[in-house]
């Protein structure tokens, strides 16, 4: 199988994988980065949203050898501890429940926040649509994003 | 060498592989009188652990499946046992005999453990004080547990658990500990955080699917496509040439290719050659509704479950008779984690590591399928993305032991989306028939019929017992296609049909429908008719709350405003939905909801389960349904299968509780059932369409 050359959370690696995997497979299964999350294999749920560069992408869908020099950012590259402003507004808004969706919705809030530091309703809404909470976290995610982007602010 | 001992048949002491000792306090086996064996090593099962360098880890005895119980049962335990939450360690326990109903479903964890709980907690407690009071040479009373230590109260002297947990060891165990008053409880009724939230956030690895052990293969099955067919001839070369494939194994009606990684062995799985035979009928959904109306449209064929008075008699006296139909299609659970399960079975033992609801059952079943004593069977459940009931069946468990004992291997069996939609034990779809007869201001009789697949249908409405002329009939109607157990089962339909029936009765008389509804009460509590199966206090408290919540009584221009209230698992709900037509179309503003189930744990779970039943329950009547065409399910993923999204979730929901003394009853579930009458009852507000049949989607147009 040919090399491949990836960037993932801020370092450069070399993978021997078939071309055609999808990048949730490869982090998952070939990097063991495991909070990139399997829902649905058809870009439907967002489970297994990741960065690529500041854009919000499903991994479960996208072939490892279509991300080229982009960069990769999953949960596990967010922050060395934890403390970025998402991640502390959803442990403040203590949003989960299950917690299965939650690292692709915080990927979501990521890139939209980056997008939009000072996101309206609406605007929140139209962002995260692409993931699906089955537990019914909607308002606290919507709440944890406002909390975020205030804390952005005051960094 | 880890030295181990059982002393009074609930102590163990061992040494720390970093020094020092643990001591666990196994109390419920000795509360159900077991008898550990001296020679039992020590097992981390107990619900508490105090290392002596201070460290305190509390088990969650129950599977967490999202509803909160790896945070609130524990919290239970630290109450009593006045230890610092922030300083403490939880663990979610692996299936032990001493354990008790280590189960997640019937919304029935904290309500059946809550007693049991507060006393393990309490027990420790006094011990650690005995202890000190021993070390002390001090009169016990004289002595005072907070915070993970015990004071002196005379001197101020103080040690910590931690230094005590030898000493409390070898104190007599108290018949009958004396629990906290709750007026002075610190943790229980205050917010607490899920005790995994930085984890989730950080995506440490939690879940099933997230299982990785030596030696393993991942596999995917091959599973029949439809209901009614059975395995036919395999045809695996081309599966066995995909790159990352190591075999192929055949079990019951099923094939599984075991791979190096997940996505070699979808691969193979699609590369797989495998004929399917009809063995039975394929049905279809359509046909199930078509029949469903013809037997609602014949008398019942079993006898009634109520008939309380003559409904039939009472229509010969009526004004206005009211007679329709209320239709619920099959749903899939569509839990956001795609069943897995982990097995290793060896040599004639099993270790079992994966999402369900119920381990003690996927054991016993894997030890009759096996032929493995259950003794040798090990099974542990992660934290799991979602349940819903899904994971009361013991399917993915026992299917990844009988794959691990075919391949001779440890495996991780992950389904697709796609195998999880056509492999479910779905809510069932139902028919309900309601007639009402009405004289010109009274409701005179209600008949509620109702049918569905499988079992069948059951359960009243909080009017039976309040009227005179009642009667309510359900059968069930065989077929292939599997159902089983969803979220707030059975009360989640039934609350449907019979809270917009009850909107409709309240149209025709022109009466409010709280009033309605208290009127209805105030008779079950002075004449009730027979038994009553409810609290109508109770049931009381909650619509008075969510009234005030609400201003129910105040108009808001604009606002289209329904009513629905349903008691289940020990708890009663009320709610009033808020609609507002936003360019035509109906947008759900805002959600009351008035809860009473006994006293609150944590705020914040409990908070958070009755907003996401909710929002869950809106979703459900809104928009998905499962489809069967000759036997095969139409909505393969959530492209089909329509799941609520946040711009369709509410914009608020505000929660009440009312204050309550007893003790607590199930939160996981009842917020759900109310749900959906009580936004069909607004949108009747606000466009006049009575919607009797869900998805409502596709009635609103």
């Amino acid at each position: 199988m040919p090399e491949l050359s990836l960037t993932v959370n801020g370092k450069k690696i070399q993978i021997d994988v078939e071309p055609s995997t999808p990048v949730l497979w490869v982090l998952r299964d070939h990097l063991n980065l495991v909070g990139t999350k399997f829902g649905c294999g058809m870009a439907q749920c967002g489970a297994c949203t990741i960065l690529l560069d500041n854009v919000a992408v499903r991994s479960c869908m996208l072939p490892v050898s279509a991300v080229g020099q982009r960069a990769i950012t999953s949960i596990e590259g967010l922050s060395a501890t934890g403390d970025h402003p998402v991640q502390e507004a959803w442990v403040e808004q203590d949003v989960a429940q299950c917690g299965y969706c939650q690292t692709g919705q915080i990927m979501s809030a990521v890139a939209l926040l980056r997008s939009n530091p000072n996101p309206t309703d609406a605007q929140i809404d139209a962002a995260m649509s692409g993931n699906i909470c089955r537990c019914g976290t909607y308002l606290r995610i919507r709440k944890a994003i406002h909390t975020a982007a205030k804390k952005q602010r005051t960094i | 060498m880890a030295k181990s001992y059982s002393r009074r048949n609930f102590l163990k002491v061992s040494a720390l592989s970093g020094g020092g000792m643990l001591i666990s306090f196994n109390l419920l086996q000795l509360s159900a009188g077991a008898q550990p064996a001296d020679s039992e090593p020590f097992a981390p099962n107990a619900y508490i652990k105090i290392s002596a360098d201070g460290s305190i880890v509390l088990m969650a005895p129950n599977p967490e499946i999202g509803q909160g119980v790896k945070t609130s049962l524990p919290l239970i335990i630290a109450e009593e046992l006045e230890v610092n939450w922030q300083t403490i360690q939880v663990e979610l326990a692996p299936l032990h005999s001493a354990m008790g109903r280590q189960t997640a479903g019937g919304s029935g964890s904290v309500r059946g453990r809550y007693n049991e709980l507060r006393t393990i907690g309490a027990t420790a407690r006094e011990m650690l004080v005995a202890a000190a009071a021993q070390t002390w040479s001090v009169p016990a009373a004289e002595c005072t547990a907070a915070n993970g230590e015990v004071t002196h109260t005379p001197t101020g002297k103080k040690l910590s658990y931690g230094a005590l947990a030898a000493t409390a060891a070898t104190m007599p165990v108290p018949a009958k500990p004396a629990l906290k008053d709750p007026k002075t409880f610190k943790l229980i009724g205050t917010r607490i955080t899920d005790v995994d939230a930085k984890k989730i956030v950080t995506g440490q690895p939690l879940f099933g699917i997230d299982t990785r052990k030596e030696g393993m293969l991942f596999a995917m099955v091959s599973r029949p496509p439809a209901y009614g067919k059975t395995l036919g001839k395999v045809d695996d070369t081309a599966a066995l040439k995909v790159q990352g494939v190591k075999k192929v194994v055949q079990i019951e009606n099923a094939v599984a290719v075991l791979a190096t990684s997940t996505w070699a062995a979808k691969k193979g799985r699609d590369a797989l050659v495998v004929q399917w035979n009809d063995k039975e009928k394929l049905e279809n959904t359509a046909d199930h509704f078509d029949s469903f109306k013809k037997l609602l449209d014949k008398p019942s064929a079993t006898p009634p479950a109520r008939n309380d008075g003559d409904v039939d008699a009472a229509a010969q006296q009526a004004v206005k008779v009211l007679d329709v139909y209320y239709e619920m299609p099959a749903l899939s659970h569509g839990q956001m984690e795609p069943l897995n399960f982990y097995a290793n079975v060896q040599n004639g033992k099993a270790a079992l590591y994966g999402p369900t609801q119920v381990p003690a059952s996927v054991r016993s079943e894997v030890a009759k399928k096996l032929g493995i004593a259950e003794a040798d069977i090990t099974i542990a459940s992660p934290r799991q993305g979602g349940g819903f009931g899904r994971k009361l069946m013991t399917d993915n468990g026992v299917e990844a032991a009988l794959i691990s004992a075919a391949a001779k291997c440890p495996v991780q069996v992950q389904w697709t989306r796609e195998d999880d939609m056509q492999n479910d034990f779905y809510r069932p779809a139902e028919m309900w028939r309601y007639r009402a007869a009405l004289s010109a201001t009274e409701l005179l009789s209600w008949h509620q019929s109702g049918i569905g697949i499988g079992r069948g249908v059951r359960g009243d409405s909080y009017i039976a017992g309040s009227i005179a002329n009642y009667r309510a009939e359900g059968q069930g109607f065989a077929s292939n296609t599997p159902t089983g157990w969803w979220r707030a089962p059975g009360a989640n339909t039934l609350a449907f049909a019979a809270e917009s029936f009850m909107d409709e009765i309240c149209v025709a008389l022109k009466k409010d429908p709280v009033a309605f509804r208290l009127a209805i009460l105030q008779q079950a509590k002075q004449q009730p008719v027979g038994k009553l199966s409810y609290d109508p206090d109770k049931y009381k408290s909650v619509i008075d709350l969510v009234v005030s919540m609400s201003n129910w009584n105040s108009k808001k221009p604009g606002i289209f405003k329904g009513f629905s209230t349903w008691y289940s698992f020990g708890s009663y709900v009320a709610q009033v939905v808020e609609v507002q037509l936003v360019k035509g179309q109906p947008k759900i503003m805002k959600v009351y909801c008035a809860v009473n189930c006994g006293r609150v744990i944590n705020l914040s779970g409990a908070e958070n389960q009755v907003q996401g039943s909710i929002v869950d329950g809106i979703g459900h009547a809104m928009y998905p349904k499962v489809t069967f065409v000759n036997g095969a399910v139409q909505e393969t993923n959530f492209h089909a299968y329509k799941m609520l999204r946040m711009k369709d979730a509410p914009m608020d929901i505000e929660v009440g509780f009312v204050p309550s003394e007893e003790p607590p009853t199930g939160l996981g579930e009842p917020g759900l059932p109310p749900i959906a009458p009580a936004l069909a009852n607004a949108l009747f507000a606000a466009t006049g369409k009575r919607i009797r049949k869900m998805p409502f989607a596709e009635q609103m147009g």
